[in-house]
């Protein structure tokens, strides 16, 4: 909490320092596409537990949270930040954008980077068990040892496959599919008791695909050897590249995104981490 | 009215296939042991008539008892009556991938569920007696003609029918097969088998035949002992036919 | 080799001659396509992506593994289509009024199954039955798979058989019903071996087909040789799991298909 304070003050001698910006730090200063303001996007809609009840204005949900704490980092407080929203694909392509910086899951990749800028990661995935509520499994400890007692499914040519094979070690054979609604159909028929997904594929599966889905934990991070890093996605070559960096290195330093992913991604979606040790 | 209890009475059997009528109002009395033989062209009704007898096609009117026994009211299971009669094809039709023994011994075992050492040793016997004793494992296509027809009438010897209907027997056979063929028929009714014989051997209709019965278009025009017929025919049409022939 | 006549003689010239011909060409199409193939721009790309020896080394014998659930899926499945089969296509011959729906079953049956791809049919039963609720191991996708493979192989199986049935000539079964052998003996004893033994050719090639479908059920679940070369394609970005793959398959269906042409070849000589 100390730096977040001391953010603030650096933030406020800055803006009483200069008359042109208001609010924004000098690092930002005049890069944004509105001056003085913050235009962020995300998806339209935009979905829990990323974004609550579709309104990141509210600053409720992990992805809404972290825009506002990036946009309070560069000297931005919540009144000076606008949302826009864009569709996943058409944020993704080459061109002028119409935001300063886009969040909705956006993996970094290599094929990416040449059309598009990303932040450092504010994100990185863990991989997440899903269970049935209804079956036998949903009663199943976070707990390494009891996770590998069950049935799981995978779709074949993801890291959810190597995983099993490498880290958990279940004890049966796992059955392999085409894709995740193969999978899904797969538990909806009982014929695995779980499958591993990364926990934001997991958090669709178990909201959207899979009806009475539960989310019994995820992995520490560490577990994961293929994991997606989510970045905050700008125009190629964006003057405010460095500046976003800045504000997400300060955030990951002082532990704020933890303490957010704990309160959005473990908490609010009931996916406790689980001990490996046990 | 007939003598219904002779061994076989026909008593205007007619049949039809759509509207042809292959068979018109047929009467004819076999006595057990006696041998009739049906000449007449191709196309009379000879086969059809053999068919009839057996119960392979239906009869649209008429009847047909045997021994006193009306076998030809519709509905009735024909099997039993089948296995007492017994028929032989011109085309042989043993089971191709059966062995003679098999041929010979699936419709004893099966129907008159004789064992299979009882049926083996009656079809030994009768291979025996027709020379075939060394063709028991042998396969149909590995038989000529003659000893296919052979082997045919052993199969439906094995049965121990009461009447043979032997159809054209010797029709598919090339000449110098049909001697041991028509041997075999002599031997049976040396033993008083009952035989309806539908054949083209006049010469041997002639011989061993105890009544002749000449059909045309589905009617029996002339019956008469051989030597009668062949000699001094009362109809026209069976002296055109003989004439033709001979 | 004196004895020999001029005839056989010229006859032994000829097959020497012709057998010449047929390996100098055969050596001389193998010869250009070793040398000109891997002077295709892209040989080295597609050698070691399709045709990766380290790769091969280490997946194969957890393909050869993974074959062996094909082998017994095809094991399993085959005396059930044959069975299946049999029952279907007597069902289609039924000639007995009072059996009059048997015969509408036969034939509704062989043009549904017949008519939906295999796929479909393995992922409809496949998830779709066990997701009645039936508990384990009721919901198997080995055993609904199994299903789906025998519905849609028992068709056309008894299509074959039905063909079969009526290709054997009514004078046959004349002969059988004049001994006085009901129907039901006729069609066992008389008709169904001989329709059986005339068909078998056409059924191999059912059977080499059900030997790569097995390879279907792994859409629903089962790591069989498919799934398991197609992770190993995933996990190492190189197609030579594919290829190793194919060869097992190969190695198994060109011996069956070769059999089923000796077994047609030696039908057609003795038939005429």
């Amino acid at each position: 909490m100390g730096s977040k304070l001391h953010a603030l003050l650096v933030t406020a001698t800055l803006a009483l320092g200069s008359a042109s910006a208001l609010a924004a730090n000098e690092c930002s200063v005049g890069k944004t596409l509105k001056a003085d303001r913050l235009t962020v996007a995300t998806g339209n809609p935009a979905y829990p537990p990323w974004v609550m009840n579709d309104a990141p204005e509210s600053g409720e949900g992990f992805e809404a949270a972290v825009a506002f704490a990036v946009a309070e980092r560069m000297g931005f407080d919540q009144s000076s930040v606008d949302w826009v929203r864009t569709s996943f694909d058409e944020a993704i392509q080459p061109g002028a954008k119409d935001f300063d910086f886009n969040l909705q899951q956006y993996s970094i990749k290599p094929e990416r980077l040449e059309v598009v800028d990303f932040s450092e990661p504010y994100y990185t995935t863990t991989i997440a068990v899903v269970v049935r509520e209804d079956s036998a499994a949903a009663d199943t400890e976070a707990t390494a040892s009891s996770l590998k007692k069950l049935k799981y499914g995978a779709a074949a040519g993801t890291s959810s496959q190597p995983f099993l094979e490498n880290v958990l070690q279940p004890e049966q054979a796992t059955l392999l599919y085409d894709d995740n609604a193969d999978v899904v159909a797969a538990i909806s028929a009982n014929q695995i008791d779980a499958i591993v997904f990364d926990l934001p594929s997991a958090l669709f599966v178990s909201a959207v695909q899979l009806e009475g889905g539960k989310l019994v934990g995820q992995f520490p991070v560490e577990n994961n050897e293929a994991p997606d890093n989510f970045g905050l996605l700008m125009a190629k070559d964006s003057l405010l590249k460095e500046c976003v960096d800045e504000a997400i290195k300060s955030l990951h330093e002082d532990g704020t995104l933890k303490d957010l992913e704990s309160k959005w991604l473990a908490d609010a979606t009931g996916a406790p981490v689980i001990d490996m040790d046990k | 009215m007939k003598n219904r209890s002779q061994k076989l009475v026909l008593e205007d059997v007619t049949c039809r296939f759509d509207e042809l009528t292959v068979c018109d109002g047929i009467n004819l009395s076999v006595d057990a042991g006696e041998m009739v033989c049906l000449i007449g062209a191709s196309g009379s009704g000879k086969s059809t008539l053999l068919r009839c007898i057996n119960l392979l096609e239906p009869i649209d009117s008429g009847h047909i008892w045997l021994d006193g026994e009306d076998i030809s009211i519709p509905g009735l299971d024909p099997k039993p009556y089948r296995k007492r009669i017994g028929i032989v094809f011109q085309s042989f039709n043993l089971f191709p991938h059966m062995t003679v023994m098999q041929n010979i011994c699936l419709a004893p075992t099966r129907v008159l569920n004789a064992t299979v050492t009882e049926t083996h040793a009656v079809a030994k016997d009768l291979l025996q007696r027709f020379g075939l004793q060394d063709k028991a494992s042998e396969y149909p296509d590995r038989l000529s003609g003659g000893q296919q027809q052979r082997v045919a009438i052993v199969r439906a010897l094995a049965m121990q029918p009461e009447i043979m209907l032997l159809d054209e027997i010797t029709s598919a056979l090339d000449p110098e097969l049909v001697g041991e063929v028509l041997e075999v028929v002599k031997a049976l009714k040396e033993q008083n088998m009952t035989i309806v014989l539908a054949t083209h051997e006049m010469a041997f209709a002639r011989e061993v035949a105890d009544r002749v019965c000449f059909l045309d278009g589905g009617k029996i025009l002339e019956t008469a002992p051989p030597e009668e017929i062949f000699t001094n025919p009362r109809e026209a049409r069976t002296r055109e036919f003989l004439h033709r022939l001979l | 080799m004196s004895a020999l006549s001029p005839r056989k003689r010229y006859e032994q010239k000829e097959r020497r001659r012709s057998l010449l011909i047929a390996t100098a060409s055969l050596l001389a199409v193998c010869a250009a396509l070793y040398t000109l193939v891997p002077k295709a721009p892209g040989w080295v790309a597609v050698k070691r992506s399709f045709f990766n020896w380290a790769v091969l080394e280490k997946t194969f014998p957890t393909l050869l593994k993974a074959f062996l659930w094909d082998i017994a899926i095809f094991a399993w499945s085959l005396p059930l289509i044959m069975v299946l089969a049999l029952a279907i296509a007597l069902c289609r011959n039924v000639k007995t009024p009072a059996l009059f729906p048997l015969r509408v079953f036969g034939a509704f049956y062989t043009d549904i199954f017949r008519g939906v791809p295999t796929i479909l049919l393995v992922y409809l039963i496949g998830f779709g039955i066990p997701g009645l609720g039936l508990p384990r191991p009721w919901n198997s996708p080995y055993l609904w798979g199994t299903v789906a493979l025998v519905l849609t192989y028992s068709a056309y199986v008894a299509e074959v058989l039905r063909s079969g049935i009526e290709s054997v000539h009514k004078s046959q079964r004349a002969a059988s019903e004049s001994l006085g052998l009901t129907e039901a003996d006729t069609m066992r004893f008389v008709v169904l071996p001989q329709a059986i033994r005339r068909q078998v050719p056409a059924m191999m090639n059912f059977i080499i087909a059900l030997q790569k479908d097995v390879a279907l059920l792994s859409f629903i679940g089962p790591v069989e040789l498919l799934r398991q070369a197609n992770v190993y394609k995933s996990l190492m970005a190189n197609f030579t799991p594919y290829v190793g793959a194919a060869v097992i398959f190969l190695c198994v269906t060109i011996p069956a298909t070769r059999y089923a042409d000796y077994l047609l070849a030696k039908q057609h000589s003795v038939r005429t």
